[in-house]
């Protein structure tokens, strides 16, 4: 009979490592931490015309949702009056940048209440 | 299944598939058994699943470990293969096309609801019927028909997914990510065939 060993390291590596592993290598490394509440300043890149340029999006953080390489930020504005949502993949080339201009102190992980809130009352505290 | 991004930035769903590394352990030619074919084994395993039958086969194709699985492909050129060769992931090229076949998940002793996609009935209002498969068919011939849709054992059958693509081919780790989704469960075997252009 054969000696039994086993050589070629894949075998030892479980597929839950190799999926981590394989998503790994599309994932940004230099993300800042996004929290809900942190008003954050996205660079999109928007292709026109065969051109590219970036646009930035800027607004509140009202969800993030984890799930590794499809990890994304809902982020919330007000423009001329009428609320703007935005969901951008972190991960996702077509964002060149995040930036987090100022952490906010919140008590929910999802901001959703704030839709519903205006002016004044969709204020959030600045997180020290 | 996990994402990646294409470079245009669209998140493409991908299946990761141990493609390899395979070992020739038989080569059939129309000569001797009729036809041509090539069969492969997949997966080093310890001996204590080895039979003598199945010893002397694989040392035949001077072979020093067991494995796994053995299938057989249909080539056109068998000469162009020798005993006990090594074949991995790197035949396959980002871009390619090709079809998957696997062993679908079994759903055991299924309904017409889940098996045929039939509407099935309300769920409340008096309805009795919920999802009952209901007629069986006309009652001029006085019978069921053959081949009529009805309850019974669903899943558990080959199933080939066309039209997937190679996204991206890991020679080192002998890893292949293939766009959507493949039959079967996670961790179960597959075999996978280029499609000619």
């Amino acid at each position: 009979m054969f000696s039994g060993k086993i050589s070629g390291e894949s075998n030892t590596m479980n597929k839950q490592a190799i999926l981590t592993s394989v998503a790994q290598a599309y994932m940004k490394d230099d993300l800042p931490e996004i929290r809900p509440g942190d008003t954050v300043r996205a660079h999109v890149k928007v292709r026109e015309g065969g051109k590219e340029r970036i646009q930035l999006f800027e607004g509140l953080a009202i969800a993030v949702r984890n799930g590794g390489i499809a990890k994304n930020v809902t982020l919330r504005k007000m423009s001329n009056g009428v609320g703007v949502e935005r969901t951008l993949p972190l991960h996702s080339p077509n964002v060149a940048k995040f930036e987090v201009l100022r952490h906010g102190r919140v008590r929910r992980a999802k901001l959703y209440y704030l839709r519903d809130k205006v002016g004044k009352a969709a204020r959030i505290r600045e997180r020290r | 299944m996990t994402h990646v991004f294409a470079e245009d930035g669209r998140m493409i769903p991908v299946t990761v598939i141990q493609a390899g590394p395979v070992h020739v352990t038989q080569i059939k030619s129309t000569d001797k058994e009729g036809y041509n074919a090539v069969q492969v084994g997949f997966e080093e395993i310890s001996d204590k699943r080895l039979t003598y039958p199945k010893y002397g086969h694989l040392k035949k194709a001077g072979l020093t470990t067991n494995l796994r699985f053995l299938r057989e492909f249909r080539v056109d050129d068998p000469s162009s293969f020798s005993l006990g060769q090594t074949i991995d992931a790197s035949i396959f090229a980002d871009g390619e096309d090709v079809h998957v076949t696997g062993i679908s998940k079994g759903r055991g002793f299924a309904g017409g609801v889940k098996r045929y996609g039939f509407k099935g009935q309300h769920m409340t209002h008096g309805y009795m019927t919920h999802r009952r498969p209901l007629s069986n068919g006309a009652t001029g011939p006085q019978r069921v028909f053959k081949g009529s849709r009805r309850p019974g054992h669903m899943g558990d059958d080959q199933v080939t997914q066309k039209g997937l693509k190679v996204v991206k081919v890991d020679a080192e780790r002998n890893l292949i990510l293939v766009s959507g989704s493949v039959p079967g469960a996670n961790g179960t075997l597959v075999t996978i065939k280029k499609v000619a252009k």
